[in-house]
């Protein structure tokens, strides 16, 4: 057989392996984290600090019938939670853990991701839609109009950084930002004093763009329970639920990824040392704990709220950011 | 419901925003007419879980009827069980203890403050934010292990008698208050610090739900809700009852009616009970804590008689009417809830879905007080 | 234009002064009781259902069959009944049923009784599947402490 295929293959499924065991970490992380911040334990009965809670609960989904309501359009509503996780397994495809291990090093890397990731709005869409539910019609059109707003200061941040460092391909951003911290994106001493200025703002911009992405709190307008029940799943049961719980988590990994990518040296040590994975994975899941936290110390924004934070102060400020890089690019 | 519902050119739709809902706190239902994410209409319907507690009132004596009001208002007991004892103490004419009074009032309190701490986090969880909940759970487990040792229970009290009190308190229980204040005076700071000053908390709450002074007095508004909206009224200072005239302690009054102004106002509240509670524990006379000459079956003089105490929710008010016999006539209980609840239809109109709960939660419902 | 960047300063200031104070009860020991392992006790004056109180020498009752707090139960959950026995001076217990499914743990009943013959259980851990299993027989219980 050619062992391309067989690469390939092996790829695919380390890649949704890999995808299904963190967001089954991650979802341990995010109740351990939420209950020691309320000063509870969280989960602890299942293996040692609860570790194998994620499996138990994902036993549990998987036993359970997927209920189809009423007048649902039964098609759509089955497809929609592939839909989530298909294009989230597929951005793994790109992402570069480390030097060697990435599954595909594609030289558009960066606009891969951002049309694939695109495609998870769409999903929620249809879920909400085929549910015949009006609480996930709302949700599906916050999600929608959530996504559109959001998705424009991220491509301009994402533009600063493809115009300083002058390529959309991941492996090679990283590589740019080799030697120390000083090089990395985020605060570009050692390469250009003016970007200085631009890059933590840009990374803030990102940031939070990312977390409006993937619909975390305080940008879980989708899900908002406490005005709309359970947003765009609120009529899924069992797995289906949970693949739209997984794909939120491995969406959550991409976004999180991607601004360790873009800003914070992928995998480059802070003093160029022992470059390798364990960097990259170090930064990511800090990123994911900062996320988490983030979730359970705000209240939930409202629609307006969000969009006005879009529009008035995060598409102005990565607009005058990115005039700013061309100058300072062009100056500098 | 109105035509707009049935029309079907008009794009709208109904909404069911309960019996189960998460933001209706227990089994309220709201009919919403929605124009997309607007509400054209709303519509409180009630009535699920309503216990007839007026009526039970009408089938049991006078003093068999005191375990009701824990039913009632369950996170503010301890102001109903006022409310009640002091309503049939002014019908049948029977004086009350200095030291009994003084414990009423420095338990009514705390119960107030679990009350507001309860409503804060509950809010707070409307609003999606999880963890202050936690945090005021914390504090007000305190109050409900206090209260728990004095009174025997920790949420249903039933704790006033006719005359006085089931029990007196004991030093420790002076000790652990007097602890108390102290630890939620150092807590408050980390409250405004995490949620007051929260700029999602503002931008959520600041202008949302406006209700004028006007307003409330047509809905016959109560309470913080009332004391929100500019107007000055708390029965404890405009009807003194008990021993609150010998208390200092402030009305807190806020003029903008939104739902920040509510929110401000039972945080300021929290303070000035913790204010009347240090105040009741320095000043705590000694004395018995049941009236001497309590009959053993009371029996009020025929007549028409109503108290008014200033529950956590506003002006809880109970109307009795005496035919001289071991049992009420009539029993009417008026509750803060119910008129502050009415304001939902006319406030409702034509805000997002969003809004409408961060207005209802400002309201802090508590259902089987509005069914009674 | 001051104002505006002055808005947004401070409100990502109000968000991270938030974080700041989740971050510090994120290190701090866990208040929660860890209830199946730590089994809280209950005050003394923690309203239980009724349970006949035993005389410290005999083991015996202490309740006359008065019925007050019969008459006084607000729901009409208790049911006394008591019989003439020879060489007794007054009534013997023969029956005391407590209806837990009507009970409202108000604690009437107790303050009822002259002789303190009724007073609170510390139980709390009430669960059952069937009705039935709250109808208590407070003297076969009474009984079988003795033993």
């Amino acid at each position: 057989m050619n062992p391309e295929i067989i690469r390939v293959v092996g790829y695919v499924v380390a890649v949704i392996a890999f995808v299904a065991l963190n967001a089954a970490m991650l979802v341990w992380m995010e109740r351990k984290v939420a209950g020691h911040i309320q000063r509870r334990i969280g989960p602890k009965e299942v293996g040692p600090f609860g570790i194998l809670q994620s499996f138990a609960d994902g036993i549990k989904l998987m036993t359970k019938q997927l209920i189809v309501p009423e007048g649902a359009d039964v098609l759509l509503f089955k497809v929609a939670p592939m839909l989530v996780m298909i294009p989230a397994i597929m951005c793994f495809v790109t992402i570069p853990f480390s030097e060697q291990l990435a599954a595909r090093n594609i030289n558009v890397g960066l606009l891969l991701i951002f049309a694939i990731a695109s495609v998870n709005v769409f999903a929620l869409l249809l879920g909400g839609w085929a549910s015949n539910n009006k609480y996930a019609v709302i949700s599906a059109a916050r999600a929608v109009s959530q996504n559109v707003a959001y998705e424009i200061p991220m491509l301009i941040t994402a533009i600063t950084v493809v115009m300083f460092t002058g390529t959309m391909n991941l492996q090679e951003i990283v590589l740019g930002q080799a030697g120390g911290f000083w090089n990395w994106n985020i605060f570009p001493v050692g390469k250009n004093i003016g970007m200085v200025v631009v890059m933590p703002i840009s990374f803030l911009i990102f940031f939070i763009c990312s977390m409006a992405e993937t619909n975390r709190a305080p940008f879980d307008l989708g899900e908002a329970e406490s005005e709309l029940v359970a947003g765009f799943h609120t009529e899924y049961a069992g797995m289906g639920f949970g693949l739209f719980f997984l794909g939120e988590y491995a969406n959550v990994f991409i976004g999180c990824s991607l601004s360790v990518i873009l800003f914070l040296g992928g995998w480059q040590g802070p003093f160029g040392l022992l470059p390798g994975v364990h960097w990259f994975l170090l930064k990511v899941y800090f990123l994911i704990f900062v996320v988490m936290w983030m979730r359970w110390t705000f209240p939930r924004t409202t629609f307006y709220g969000l969009l006005n934070l879009s529009w008035k102060i995060l598409i102005p400020i990565s607009l005058f950011n990115l005039v700013l890089t061309g100058a300072f690019i062009k100056v500098f | 419901m109105s035509e707009m519902a049935c029309d079907k050119h008009k794009e709208t739709f109904v909404l069911n925003m309960g019996p189960q809902h998460p933001a209706t706190h227990g089994v309220l239902r709201v009919k919403l007419v929605m124009d997309g994410e607007y509400i054209v209409e709303a519509e409180p319907v009630l009535g699920y879980i309503h216990r007839m507690h007026e009526k039970m009132g009408e089938n049991r004596t006078w003093a068999q009827f005191m375990p009701n009001m824990g039913r009632l208002d369950y996170l503010g007991a301890l102001s109903y069980n006022h409310g009640y004892a002091a309503a049939v103490e002014r019908a049948a004419g029977i004086a009350v203890p200095e030291r009994a009074e003084y414990i009423r009032v420095m338990t009514v309190e705390l119960n107030r403050i679990s009350s507001h701490l309860l409503w804060m986090g509950a809010y707070l969880l409307d609003l999606g934010g999880f963890t202050p909940l936690l945090y005021a759970f914390d504090d007000r487990e305190k109050i409900l292990d206090m209260l728990e040792r004095v009174t025997g229970s920790r949420l249903t009290y039933c704790y006033f008698r006719f005359g006085g009190l089931y029990n007196d308190v004991d030093d420790q229980f002076l000790a652990e208050a007097k602890g108390f204040v102290a630890r939620l005076r150092s807590r408050l700071p980390m409250y405004h610090t995490l949620v007051t000053k929260n700029v999602i908390l503002m931008q959520r709450l600041k202008g949302i739900g406006v209700i004028d002074a006007d307003m409330c007095r047509r809905y016959g508004v109560t309470g913080p809700v009332a004391r929100g909206s500019g107007l000055n009224y708390d029965v404890r200072k405009n009807e003194p009852y008990s021993v609150y005239p010998q208390f200092d302690f402030d009305v807190p009054v806020y003029t903008e009616g939104d739902s920040m102004a509510r929110y401000m106002v039972r945080m300021d509240e929290i303070e000035q009970s913790l204010r009347i509670v240090e105040q009741a524990i320095d000043g705590l006379p000694d004395g018995p804590v049941m009236a001497e000459k309590v009959p053993k079956i009371v029996k009020p003089p025929k007549g028409d008689y109503y108290h008014a105490v200033e529950a956590a929710r506003g002006s809880f008010g109970v109307r009795l009417v005496s035919n001289g016999t071991n049992t009420p006539y009539r029993m009417k209980l008026r509750s803060p809830t119910y008129s502050n609840l009415s304001l939902l239809a006319e406030v409702a109109k034509g805000v997002t879905v969003a809004d409408a709960v961060a207005f209802m939660g400002s309201l802090d419902l508590v259902i089987p007080e509005i069914d009674r | 234009m001051g104002g505006y960047f002055k808005e947004i300063f401070d409100g990502v200031h109000s968000l991270v002064t938030g974080m700041g104070v989740t971050l510090k009860y994120l290190f701090q020991p866990v208040v929660t009781e860890q209830y199946p392992y730590v089994a809280p006790t209950m005050p003394d004056r923690f309203r239980g259902h009724i349970e006949l109180v035993g005389d410290e020498e005999t083991g015996a009752t202490k309740c006359i069959v008065c019925g007050m707090c019969q008459k006084a139960c607000p729901s009409g959950c208790i049911t006394v009944a008591g019989e003439k026995v020879e060489g007794v001076k007054g009534k013997v217990l023969t029956k005391y049923d407590l209806d837990f499914t009507k009970c409202s743990l108000c604690g009437i009943c107790v303050e009822s009784c002259k002789p303190g013959a009724i007073t609170f259980s510390k139980e709390y851990n009430l669960a059952g599947l069937r009705k039935e299993a709250y109808i208590y027989d407070l003297k076969k219980r009474l009984e079988e402490r003795k033993r």
